[in-house]
């Protein structure tokens, strides 16, 4: 497993919700990361049509965007959320597991500027754009618990 | 699966008792991070439990940041149900948050502005708070599609 691949493992594991949501890892590199969001009834917004709620993709979504920063800062930093925004293309089709992909397009001393899109098949066809703007706070505290994303021990 | 017709009962119902519960426990999502309804006069006033389950940052701890979108899109869709009787769920079409405070794991708020509801789409504002009302941890602006 790649060095990234590991740094956002550790991130992903440390979120309860994520847990809860059971998102997992499908890809990371220098180029971005990808998170998978599986079907499950318990994230259904609308129950007539079994369609998943936005809060599970913008829960995605904002993760997705904001790990993805882990793939390309060369150490971990703590970078909360300034904003988000999510347009719909379409709704999820029920029963599939949704991926979401981000980048960081760009990176200042203070903030970092992410993008990305949430779909099923391919990130061609996809079921909403995303963009999210990211503070930069530093490096967490060396005996913390984020201080071990980076592989160290605590 | 739920019929829509079900849906509109628990809707009027929730008119008629001001409890709002039973239509709430209909939404898988909303059930699952534990949103609350709370009639307030001519209002309502949502509110989002303290849930181990809800939080991102462990270190805080704090609310993940989707948990606390998803409640202000649950809040702002039912917030459409309760005063606009609708027939059918609003569907989302966009979705913009302002993160302005960390949402630490407390009681949290929210209540809900529409600015414009036309024949197709409605527009609202969002604000959430914990501690103070005048010191909100968010504010969100979504657009839905109404039928």
């Amino acid at each position: 497993m790649s060095t990234i691949e590991q740094r956002v493992q550790n991130f992903l594991s440390i979120l309860r919700h994520c847990q809860r949501l059971g998102m997992s890892v499908e890809r990371a590199d220098e180029r971005g990361l990808t998170l998978k969001l599986p079907y499950s009834d318990a994230i259904i917004g609308n129950p007539v049509t079994g369609v998943v709620h936005g809060g599970a993709i913008t829960t995605l979504m904002d993760t997705c965007c904001g790990i993805s920063t882990v793939c390309f800062l060369p150490e971990f930093e703590i970078c909360p959320t300034l904003d988000l925004r999510i347009d719909y293309m379409h709704p999820a089709t029920p029963g599939k597991a949704i991926y979401g992909f981000a980048e960081c397009y760009r990176l200042t001393s203070t903030v970092i500027f992410t993008r990305g899109v949430a779909y099923h098949d391919s990130p061609d066809e996809p079921i909403a754009h995303v963009v999210g703007t990211f503070m930069r706070m530093g490096k967490p505290g060396r005996n913390g618990m984020l201080a071990t994303i980076d592989g160290g021990a605590a | 699966m739920t019929d829509m017709a079900d849906i509109e009962k628990l809707v009027s119902q929730g008119h008629e008792s001001g409890n709002y519960l039973p239509l709430i426990e209909a939404i898988p999502y909303a059930s699952l991070i534990g949103l609350r309804v709370r009639r307030e006069g001519d209002s309502v006033l949502f509110h989002l439990p303290i849930s181990p389950d809800n939080i991102g940052n462990p270190v805080l701890p704090a609310i993940h940041g989707g948990v606390i979108a998803g409640f202000m899109e649950q809040a702002a869709m039912l917030h459409l149900m309760i005063f606009m009787n609708s027939s059918s769920f609003p569907k989302i079409i966009d979705f913009s948050i302002d993160y302005l405070r960390a949402g630490l794991s407390r009681e949290t708020y929210a209540s809900c502005q529409v600015w414009r509801q036309g024949r197709r789409v409605g527009n609202v504002a969002i604000t959430a708070w914990q501690t103070d009302p005048n010191e909100p941890i968010a504010t969100a602006r979504a657009h839905f599609k109404l039928d």
